[in-house]
């Protein structure tokens, strides 16, 4: 089995890929959790005009007939106008693409942005939307029965690791 | 026709006798006599009791035939090892003339299985106003004269339907219950009925009535029996009444002698009843008070209501719970739990009932009416529909497993119901 | 008796009939749902699709719009489809039983029934007979419960407050006759506020109501001295007949909150009330309307808690 890359090293990597395609207009808005997690680094570093946007895709789901509302939503929060800007929208882990169909659909909801492009940490395939990542820090293999999973330490470090589904 | 029932537990509370042997009946009568039987019923292994005596059956005739009918009602009473039941006058219309006391008695006596006793209207239509006429129900057969759970219009019409009816001897059969204390009330007024947000009724309501009831018994010598009591504070007082040699007699629901407000549960309508089931110290004093005989008997209040009227809202139920075939195993429950010999716990279902009708059944003695009930003391029954023969299955015991199941009854000699 | 008739076999919520039994955890599942909910009325689409081709159906046998409008609003904020029912008494002495009115509606494909009954217990008696996917939600039965407005009278607290565990709260009025007051009082107790105080005159109290977990004042000003909270409960007409109370000026001189009496309460308390406010009777427009008045707020955020509310119970 590969080693995980590195997720501290990935980070510096696709900031350096955002930061050369910021317009006045972009704006950038992470999926809690892990994407809130990445997008607070990015954000951080990108100077970007309007504040970080933090969206909870709970309500969006197309999963709720069969698994009813799993744990505690987090409250989306958009500090900026959406209409018309370029958005840079950012999750930890890529993987079905139904987390982003859902996020997408939520956002419309908030109004009509310009463009909308994926960032993540890590793709891990097996797609079962056609979506697809614009800026991606790497991909991974995972094994039959585990989970591609973002930690944060204590010290607000970030790591990829492996854990057992069920 | 001359009956022999062989070799049962003869339990016999107004003599004390609790042995093995037989019981000789002969021209509806029990017999002394060692004869040769036309009929031999082999009780090994059962208890062979008096037929039970229940003050407080209501049969549903006539007025309400679509919740029983007398012939369901009787079958159930008999299958129950009920032999002898009182019914209340809150018919349909109330038992207050003497034609319609006359009829229920001919029906009644027809279906030949218990013995039934109408207790009277006390006042016209039930309604607490006018006196009815006591001396011709009397004539007509009735026992004794009640408002059942209707109010009277005020404590003078009490004080003078008690002074008519001394006048006469003829005993009155009363609730005690403050109607104004009790308005709007469904359930008892305490720690479960706060948190279920149900109107209460509080034990004054009871307590504050039967205050003045005793105290008129007093001033008119009236033989007043007081039906149901429901609260620890009410047993006292009687037992107070008592000792000062009050002509007063009293009984007790025997759901109120093993249930209190805690099984209310989650709105169990089944639970609503009039009186209320009251707190835990009510249940505790009144199981005690049955047991030591303050109060003189238990009766099941049997009232049939049919399901539609129990799937309501609490309040908005009929109250009442069905309870001929409960009367039995739920006595033997009570005795079981005081401690006390099989003699003692039967006594308060066969031969003290029998002592405040006045009548000669309720107990195994030569001479003495052949009402008999033979029962398997130790026989686990589930209550569940099926197995009730009333047309009311509406009892707080629902899906209980109890002990004492009737295997034959026995009126007047002759045997009116036999388990398969 | 039987297992807890709100939560299903996995102690999720499948009805909400009460806050009496329902663990500290789900009242916080549900207030921190809420707060999710809370930003959605924010946005420019007030909506979101979670219930989506599910229908609600508001059964009120009791007749009340503002409930009724919030949970209408509540529900299609959540994209259910609604349909009210307002079953008036009369249609029911026409002789359908209320298990009848379900069956019926049953029939055409319920997902949750908001239920409002003037008698105690009748949600009970519904959520007995439902299918297995259809919910119950207790909009006020009798004088029994009122969870959704337990619950926003919950979270505008936690709103404010936010520490449960420190709290003095006094609810002041008719507790007797009301629904609010016992889901209030069930839903701080669980949730650890440390002194629960009821304030009214004997009349107003049930009995036995120290049961509840709470403490009885009849001297407001006693009763009101250092509360972070305080929720006034609407004195209703009825109740002004001269049996109960003698008149709504003697109530109002001894139990209505003035701005004097307020005083006694901290600094910073709050002062709540579900409404409608009977102005002059149990509170004095300058308090209704004043600084430490949150009553308004209480109407926002019942729209989140009921939508939290239909979103968890439907989904189990």
């Amino acid at each position: 089995m590969a080693k995980l890359p590195e997720a501290e090293s990935l980070l510096p990597k696709l900031a350096a890929e955002l930061k050369a395609r910021i317009t006045p207009a972009t704006a950038m808005i992470g999926l809690h959790t892990g994407g809130a997690w990445v997008a607070e680094r990015l954000h951080a570093v990108l100077g970007l005009k309007d504040p970080l946007g933090l969206m909870d895709i709970a309500f969006y789901r197309d999963d709720y007939a069969k698994e009813g509302l799993k744990h505690d939503p987090k409250r989306t929060r958009i500090p900026f106008e959406v209409e018309g800007k370029d958005l840079l929208l950012v999750d930890d882990v890529l993987y079905t693409g139904r987390t982003v169909r859902a996020a997408m659909n939520e956002l419309f909801d908030y109004g009509r942005p310009s463009s909308i492009a994926l960032v993540v940490l890590a793709d891990r395939g097996g797609r079962q939307l056609p979506i697809a990542a614009q800026y991606c820090g790497a991909q991974v293999d995972v094994p039959e029965g585990m989970r591609l999973r973002l930690k944060r330490a204590a010290d607000g470090k970030l790591a990829l690791e492996l854990e057992r589904v069920g | 026709m001359k009956l022999l029932v062989k070799g049962g537990r003869i339990v016999d509370p107004a003599s004390g006798r609790d042995e093995v042997g037989d019981v000789f009946v002969a021209e509806g009568k029990i017999s002394d006599k060692k004869e040769k039987a036309d009929q031999t019923i082999d009780a090994k292994g059962l208890v062979v009791a008096p037929g039970l005596i229940d003050l407080a059956a209501r049969l549903r005739e006539p007025g309400y035939e679509y919740k029983a009918t007398l012939e369901s009602e009787m079958d159930a009473a008999v299958a129950g090892g009920v032999t002898s039941l009182a019914c209340p006058p809150d018919t349909d219309p109330p038992l207050d003339e003497p034609g319609l006391v006359d009829m229920l008695r001919r029906r009644a006596k027809a279906l030949a299985r218990a013995r039934v006793y109408p207790v009277g209207a006390l006042t016209v239509k039930l309604a607490g106003e006018r006196l009815t006429e006591m001396a011709e129900l009397a004539e007509a057969g009735c026992v004794a004269f009640s408002q059942a759970n209707a109010p009277l219009a005020g404590t003078n019409i009490l004080w003078r339907a008690m002074q008519y009816a001394a006048t006469f001897g003829f005993p009155v059969w009363l609730r005690a219950e403050d109607r104004w204390l009790a308005e709007g009330g469904v359930a008892h007024d305490g720690d479960v009925a706060t948190r279920l947000g149900l109107p209460g009724i509080p034990a004054f309501a009871e307590t504050i009535a039967l205050g003045s009831l005793l105290q008129l018994v007093r001033a008119t010598g009236s033989r007043v029996h007081v039906c149901r009591l429901s609260s620890a504070i009410a047993v006292d007082m009687i037992r107070a009444a008592k000792k000062d040699g009050l002509p007063v007699s009293c009984d007790v629901a025997i759901h109120h002698v093993h249930m209190s407000e805690m099984d209310l549960g989650y709105y169990d309508a089944h639970c609503r009843l009039e009186p209320p089931l009251r707190a835990q110290r009510d249940r505790a004093a009144l199981a005690a008070g049955l047991a030591d005989g303050t109060i003189d008997c238990a009766v099941s209040d049997h009232t049939p209501v049919d399901e539609d009227q129990k799937q309501m809202p609490f309040a908005e139920a009929e109250p009442g719970a069905t309870g001929l075939e409960l009367l039995l195993p739920l006595a033997l429950k009570w005795g079981a739990q005081a401690k006390l010999p099989l003699t003692k716990a039967l006594a308060r279902v066969t031969s003290d009932p029998a002592r405040i009708l006045g009548v000669q059944s309720g107990r195994i003695a030569p001479g003495a009416p052949a009402d008999l009930v033979l029962f398997d003391a130790d026989e686990l029954w589930r209550i569940v529909p099926a197995a009730l023969k009333s047309q009311g299955k509406n009892t707080p015991f629902l899906g209980y497993e109890l002990a004492g199941r009737v295997r034959a009854t026995i009126v007047a000699g002759k045997v009116v119901y036999e388990r398969q | 008796m039987s297992a807890n008739p709100q939560l299903n076999a996995n102690g999720e919520l499948q009805h909400l009939l009460s806050i009496e039994g329902l663990p500290p955890e789900i009242l916080s599942q549900i207030l921190d749902t809420a707060e999710s909910f809370a930003g959605v009325t924010e946005r420019e689409v007030k909506k979101v699709p979670l219930l989506r081709g599910k229908s609600v159906f508001n059964l009120f046998f009791e007749a009340s719009t503002r409930t009724r409008t919030t949970f209408e609003i509540a529900a299609k904020r959540l994209s259910a489809d609604v349909i009210n029912l307002n079953v008036a008494v009369s249609s029911q002495s026409k002789g359908e039983s209320l298990l009848d009115t379900v069956a019926n509606l049953s029939a055409m494909q319920a997902d949750v029934f908001v239920v409002r009954h003037g008698s105690s217990g009748a949600p009970y008696l519904i959520a007995r007979h439902v299918k297995a996917h259809e919910h119950v939600v207790n909009a006020g039965d009798g004088r029994h419960a009122h969870p959704t407005q337990g619950l926003l009278d919950l979270y505008t607290i936690r709103y404010y407050k936010k520490d449960f565990t420190q709290l003095t709260v006094a609810i002041v009025g008719d507790v007797l006759h009301s629904r609010v007051a016992r889901s209030l009082i069930h839903g701080l107790t669980t949730l650890g506020v440390p002194a629960v105080r009821v304030i009214g005159p004997q009349t107003l109290l049930p009995a036995g109501v120290e049961s509840l977990g709470v403490r009885v004042f009849h001297d407001m000003r006693a009763g009101l001295k250092d509360c972070d909270v305080v929720v006034m409960l609407r004195l209703q007409n009825e109740r002004m007949n001269g049996t109960l109370l003698p008149s709504a000026q003697e109530f109002f001189k001894h139990y209505g909150l003035t701005a004097d009496k307020l005083a006694l309460a901290r600094p910073d308390a709050i002062v709540m009330h579900p409404g409608p406010m009977n102005r002059g009777v149990e509170i004095d427009s300058s308090v209704a309307d004043g600084p430490h008045s949150v009553i308004l707020p209480q109407v926002t955020f019942g729209i989140a808690v009921r939508m939290a509310v239909m979103s968890i119970v439907a989904g189990n």
